[in-house]
């Protein structure tokens, strides 16, 4: 048996393999897709004030750290038994919306797009943001960066730094906003908007009218069934900051809801030797293994998920492309991940219209950012949808608010059992005979990208013990006064 | 125009970061590609394999960056790999320079982390009990391998020489658009040096009381965030709130202070400090002005090495967790 392997798997955040197997014929017998490395968060937040951990555990991720932040900032208020501020909620949701519309297009335009742009079989060499810019020309370049910058520039100016994030404190933010920021606000929330709108457009162009992309997007090699996990607001529309978790089958039937802790009772990760990264699946099914179709336990989460388990959008524009996109396809629950880049298109747009909408409310200037703490709970579950899917932080902590146990159940982990089918389905599709070059590799690793792969984030691992530390005081003449133990 | 520079961008075992870092200097980063050649950048941005760097001839990439600590053998394996390529190495950001907030794992074991990971997570499912191996046999024929999952994070410079440092979890987009021209011009200190302004965060932060011609006083209260609101114009230390602005580099620009949060260190120790930790407990200690401080300070925060060593556990002269 002949094994191939691709190493490491590219335009994605963090590292994994594939290895495909051939039989004697020189076709697909088996394909696995691997994640190989782990980093031990859950161990070391343990003995942090839970008001640092937002901040420490942003890091998990560069990619996505806004989400990672803002699920452990709402733990952390669950934990102080406190609900934020009226303005401090939209103020989080600006900075949320913001961080989604960024995250998407890094995404779209960096990592996914490239494909379809420069072209699936293109040299490798040119398969990437540098050739998509070349492709598109640099003007469209120059106009998608400056316009994502204004995104970095809300997510910086309310978050404090550009990257990863300081503002949270439990109950509410600590940046207030003047009258003259939020003008600002509203200017950078605009360029989203037009972004949002240049965005679909440049999708619509690229892939919808090229009726060789749109095989690819409804064709069986890429597709896989199973069911779909995401949140929903009061209406049943597409939720991002704050909802209810929903579950429906591979046929598009609600089999389960959730908030908060219940989670454990709806989700279960599986430990493979083969990964370094679990495999969740659904407890109420049991394990089947690594298997799609009806009766499978496994789930799906991310864009696509979440327009199989929404009923629409909550801003115009958006709605109006989300209708066109369940039109496109004869059937929902739409199981062609492909059409994940397509429903990533849409929710920037979506986010960008919410950012202009809260940037235009005059209450952000409301100074009150900060709730009164309540007492220590000692425990909470912050859920959030990212923008690759439903993200889980859930922390236990003493009575004086330090983390004591955590466990993190992050989007690429939801998503490693439907990757792997993915993969192994674009493997057999795609080699045939034993015949193997550089575009039919990419055309099996443009199974996992729609995916939006976070294996930084999937690896996280979160646990406990205190360095014993000594900390000997002197006086101003250099002899020992007192020495001061933590053991 | 001279030859566009060969540039190579490795991600080892951080978050992507310091990469959208890049991203984000936007129309700058553009700027920047009319004098860059991309020939590696991966995992995240193009498609060029391990196996393609390893065919590239020694010393053939002019600059490389390397984001993220090394925590596994295929960490290692590439950043050797990287540094045999190319004449300038740069150990880009906290993860890559001291360890970063990955590296508060050496207070654990591997065992630790693996049992926290594969055992006693509450979602965990696991009734074979079993955990990643570097060699696997699925269904009895399908050999699968996983890099080997070191004990301890280390530093890129544990495993291979580098020739200059940056700090910042991630460095600041303006910061880097200044770093690069400066390296696009060919105007770098000696090797070994820290890329910095060598300014410290409170040199360039507004509520220093020395830059309002204010005296510093010391503290009797040691206080979390979580105790009070403090006043944005007034130094934190100045109100209890421990901040560690005194001895990190400051080409943030003090970012976190602009939104009333203390800084936690990720600049890396401003120069001449060669335990970041150490001297944060120095420092706290001589603005602390009673005893009673001092000992709020350790029931505030039990576990005082998450704080001072947040980004730097793997640079401190402390050992690791006995293994």
């Amino acid at each position: 048996m002949k094994k191939i392997e691709i190493n490491p798997i590219t335009r994605l955040e963090g590292h994994g393999k594939i290895a495909i197997f051939l039989n004697d014929d020189g076709n697909v017998d088996e394909a696995f897709f691997q994640v190989v490395e782990l980093r031990g968060y859950e161990n070391f937040l343990q003995g942090m004030p839970i008001e640092e951990v937002p901040r420490t555990v942003s890091t998990i991720c560069g990619v996505c750290r806004g989400v990672h932040f803002t699920s452990a900032m709402k733990a952390s208020d669950q934990i102080y038994g406190v609900e934020p501020t009226p303005v401090a909620k939209k103020l989080r949701e600006l900075f949320f919306n913001a961080h989604y519309v960024e995250d998407h297009a890094v995404v779209l335009y960096a990592l996914g797009l490239p494909d379809f742009v420069v072209g699936p079989e293109a040299p490798a060499a040119e398969r990437n943001l540098v050739g998509l810019v070349k492709a598109v020309g640099a003007e469209i370049g120059r106009d998608v960066l400056t316009k994502r910058a204004s995104a970095v520039k809300i997510f910086e100016m309310l978050g404090g730094k550009p990257i990863h994030p300081v503002a949270a404190v439990p109950g509410g933010w600590s940046k207030k906003i003047t009258e003259a920021e939020r003008q600002q606000l509203i200017a950078w929330s605009k360029d989203l908007v037009e972004l949002g709108k240049l965005t679909i457009n440049v999708f619509d162009k690229i892939v919808l009218q090229n009726p060789k992309y749109m095989e690819l997007v409804t064709g069986d090699m890429y597709k896989v069934t199973t069911n779909y996990m995401g949140t929903v607001n009061e209406k049943g529309q597409i939720a991002y900051y704050d909802g209810i978790q929903k579950v429906v089958d591979p046929k598009g039937k609600e089999i389960a809801s959730f908030t908060g802790k219940e989670y454990l009772d709806v989700i279960s990760e599986r430990v493979v030797p083969w990964s370094y990264l679990k495999v969740p699946y659904l407890k109420q099914m049991g394990w089947k293994g690594i298997v799609e179709g009806a009766g499978t336990s496994l789930y799906s989460v991310g864009p696509l998920a979440r327009f199989n388990v929404g009923n629409g959008m909550d801003t115009p524009l958006a709605q109006e492309a989300y209708e066109q996109f369940m039109d496109t396809f004869a059937s929902r629950p739409v199981h062609y991940v492909q059409a994940y880049h397509w429903a990533r298109a849409i929710e920037l747009l979506n986010a960008a219209e919410k950012c202009f909408q809260l940037a235009q409310d005059p209450e952000l200037t409301d100074p009150n950012t900060r709730a009164e703490l309540g007492k220590v709970t000692g425990e909470g579950v912050g859920i959030t949808e990212a923008p690759r899917g439903t993200l889980i932080h859930h922390y236990k902590t003493d009575d004086k608010g330090i983390v004591t146990n955590a466990n993190l159940i992050v989007a690429t982990t939801h998503n490693k059992g439907p990757i792997n089918i993915a993969v192994r389905k674009a493997a057999k599709h795609f080699i045939k005979d034993g015949k193997v070059d550089d575009g039919i590799l990419n055309y099996i690793e443009m199974g996992f990208r729609p995916y939006d792969l976070c294996l930084a984030c999937a690896t996280h691992a979160v646990g406990q013990a205190q360095t014993p530390l000594s900390i000997d005081v002197f006086d101003s003449q250099g002899a020992l006064h007192k020495t001061l133990n933590n053991f | 125009m001279a030859d566009k520079i060969k540039f190579a961008f490795l991600l080892a075992g951080g978050c992507a970061g310091c990469e959208m870092a890049m991203v984000d200097m936007s129309e700058k980063l553009l700027s920047a590609l009319d004098h860059l050649e991309i020939v590696f950048w991966a995992p995240t941005v193009a498609d060029v394999k391990y196996k393609d760097l390893e065919a590239m001839e020694d010393g053939s990439i002019d600059l490389a960056f390397i984001d993220g600590m090394i925590r596994s053998s295929e960490h290692e394996h590439i950043t050797r790999i990287l540094r045999a390529k190319s004449k300038i190495l740069v150990a880009f950001g906290a993860c890559a320079a001291l360890g970063g907030i990955p590296g508060m794992a050496n207070q654990h074991t591997k065992k630790e982390i693996f049992n926290q990971s594969y055992f006693d997570t509450f979602s965990t499912d696991n009734p074979d009990k079993v955990v990643p191996q570097t060699t696997t046999r699925v269904d009895g024929k399908y050999e699968l391998t996983l890099p080997e999952f070191y004990e301890n994070v280390l530093r890129i410079q544990d495993v291979a020489e580098v020739d200059y440092f940056v700090g910042g979890c991630p460095p600041h987009h303006d910061f880097i658009a200044k770093a690069v021209e400066a390296i696009i011009a060919g105007n770098l200190p000696p090797k070994g040096s820290w890329l910095t302004s060598g300014k410290a965060v409170c040199d360039v932060c507004k509520r220093n009381p020395a830059n309002k011609d204010m005296a510093r006083t010391q503290v009797f209260e040691s206080k979390r965030i979580v105790d009070g609101e403090p006043d944005p114009d007034i130094c934190l230390l100045q109100q209890g709130y421990l901040c560690l602005g005194p001895i990190t580099q400051g080409d943030c620009g003090a970012s976190c202070l602009n939104v009333n949060m203390p800084c936690r260190g990720c600049g890396g120790p401003i120069p001449g400090v060669k335990d970041y930790g150490a001297r944060a407990i120095s420092a706290i200690g001589s603005i602390l002005g009673s005893e009673e401080a001092a000992v709020q300070l350790m029931e505030k925060f039990p576990d005082l090495t998450k704080l001072v060593y947040r980004y730097s556990l793997p640079s401190s002269l402390l050992a690791s967790k006995e293994k």
